[in-house]
């Protein structure tokens, strides 16, 4: 069984100049012990779906589905509180900038330490027990002294292992990583993609790696979704997307890549797509032909 | 024959701090020693992580902030910022383009006031001269003359970085100071403005300081390349000495760190995987 499968997800917003559709009939599977990473450029609708799933968007979003299951569990039919239970401890997700996403105002412990006695139902010290545990299995030195730090006293990739600490709080089935190191420097987010992987092999979550980087893909992906415009330009396992990439839209952001560059100049994507992309609605078409 | 545009000799830059209630003064050594020259039409990629020094040592190029000590040459005159003030003509000379599209811009200055300011401060160009000039610009970085009366936020950020590079192209520089152009776009919207670059660099015979992170970037833009790690420069030499021979071990580092997006590196990890 899938451990979390979405049968035709479309999302849109309401917008002052009518609905704004951001993700338009997605399809995604994820099995148990599975890395999947999901690429596109910004206004894709990457996290917009991921979002959904996590039931984090705002009000103005309208969220449709055949089928949002996790674990055998109807997303869409469980009650706000009856799904609260299920995110942040079955399914937990990283974003994009550790500083942010921690708050300013509480210790790292404290902030670890929120999700245990709200999921988990610990006591004081069993709390803290696991809190220490966590930070030394995210590489962080002298966990102890550790807990008393605010966010703004630790490095950005500290940041990050840090909520990354908190997603496995709970050993998670499964983890969302939205942009885990966009913000980080080169040698930082090796060993945050290493840290991620590591985890993952070590207890068997699914890994959704969410990221516009063709090397992280690389680096870390089993299989591959790449969207566009808020629809699934192409799925495939991460040896034949580099290999033999089926979509003109893939063939052209692998192409983009600056390592790939022959000659002097980059072959952009607008290059490759042959029209220009049509209005909204039909707006993937000429990326879908293949 | 070629003409060099910048020089450094043994660049230092200081920071001094100042106590407060628990701590005493101290100074950070953002920068320590650094030296290069840089020739027309040539680009010189500077590579580090952040606490480097690379973007102090880019301010100390644009002649935003004077350096402690070390001597900068521009156009082969010697430049002291601290001392001789600066005149109109070397702010004309040197111009940058920052990181994040979206803070550069003030959103509440139309393009068209964007690309003229530069003009009236520095020059005694009049108003129609000015809006001549950003019209033909907005041309020459692929924006059209429809764009000069709108805001930034009408903009994306490929557009918007556009923008930028048209605003330090105003004043005809010599030598143009990237930090970071790319790194805030989408891969399809950096090679379409890392393309742009090139272009441009050709039609005006410009000189770029390169500041980067992205080691694959720096491989298809730089002639030079240094790389910084704790404001000294361990390594210093032309893209292919670097990147075919890496010497100091921080380069390796980075060298190791940087993802390799080819099929051989994916099936070598895969099989480590399967194993």
């Amino acid at each position: 069984m899938s451990l979390l499968e979405i049968k035709n997800l479309t999302v849109s917003f309401d917008t002052a100049a009518g609905p704004f559709m951001a993700v338009q009939g997605i399809d995604l599977s994820i099995e148990p012990r599975e890395v999947l990473a999901i690429v596109g450029e910004s206004g894709s609708g990457k996290s917009v779906s991921m979002l959904a799933v996590m039931g984090l968007l705002p009000n103005t979003a309208t969220v449709k589905a055949d089928r949002m299951a996790f674990d055998g569990v109807d997303l869409l039919k469980l009650s706000p509180s009856e799904r609260r239970k299920i995110v942040g401890k079955d399914i937990s997700m990283i974003f994009q900038e550790p500083i942010a996403s921690l708050n300013p105002c509480f210790t790292v412990g404290f902030q670890i330490e929120e999700v245990l006695r709200f999921h988990m139902g610990m006591d004081r010290a069993q709390r803290r027990a696991r809190a220490i545990e966590l930070l030394k299995l995210v590489g962080i030195p002298e966990p102890e002294d550790r807990l008393s730090s605010f966010p703004h006293q630790m490095s950005g990739g500290q940041c990050q292992r840090v909520m990354i600490a908190i997603a496995i709080a709970c050993n998670p089935k499964l983890l969302i990583a939205d942009e885990p190191t966009t913000a980080l420097d080169v040698t930082i987010q090796k060993q945050i993609l290493d840290l991620l992987v590591s985890l993952q092999a070590k207890y068997g979550m699914g890994l959704i790696m969410i990221t516009h980087n063709m090397g992280v893909v690389a680096e870390t992906a089993d299989r591959v979704i790449v969207q566009y415009k808020g629809r699934k330009m192409e799925e495939a396992d991460v040896l034949s997307l580099f290999e033999s990439p089926k979509s003109n839209y893939t063939r052209a952001l692998l192409s983009a890549l600056p390592e790939n560059a022959v000659g002097d100049r980059l072959p952009t994507v607008s290059d490759m797509l042959f029209e220009p992309a049509p209005p909204a609605g039909n707006n993937a078409a000429a990326g879908a032909a293949s | 024959m070629s003409t060099t545009v910048l020089e450094g000799k043994n660049i230092v830059r200081d920071y001094h701090i100042g106590g407060g209630l628990f701590s005493g003064p101290r100074t950070v050594h953002a920068v320590k020693g650094v030296s290069f020259t840089v020739d027309k039409g040539k680009t010189l990629a500077i590579v580090g992580e952040s606490g480097c020094g690379k973007s102090t040592l880019a301010r100390i190029i644009t002649l935003i902030d004077p350096a402690t000590a070390g001597e900068l040459f521009i156009d082969g005159n010697k430049v002291d910022i601290a001392r001789g003030g600066l005149t109109r003509e070397m702010r004309r000379k040197v111009q940058i383009v920052f990181q994040n599209p979206y803070g550069s811009l003030n959103p509440r200055q139309k393009i068209g006031d964007v690309l003229g300011e530069p003009l009236l401060i520095n020059t005694d160009k009049s108003a129609a001269e000015r809006r001549d000039l950003a019209m033909k610009m907005l041309k020459k970085v692929g924006l059209g003359h429809e764009h000069y009366n709108r805001y930034p936020h009408m903009f994306s950020g490929g557009q918007r970085q556009r923008i930028a590079i048209a605003r330090a192209l105003m004043l005809n520089p010599s030598l143009l100071v990237l930090d970071e152009p790319v790194s805030a776009l989408d891969l399809s919207v950096q090679a379409q403005v890392l393309n742009l670059l090139a272009d441009l660099q050709d039609e005006f015979q410009l000189t770029y300081v390169f500041i980067s992170h992205d080691l694959s970037v720096v491989r298809y833009i730089a002639d030079d390349v240094m790389v910084m790690y704790f404001g000294e420069a361990v390594e210093y030499g032309s893209r292919d000495e670097v990147f075919s021979d890496p010497k100091h071990s921080y380069t390796k580092t980075l060298f190791a760190a940087t993802p390799r997006a080819d099929v051989a590196s994916i099936k070598a990890r895969l099989a480590k995987k399967a194993a």
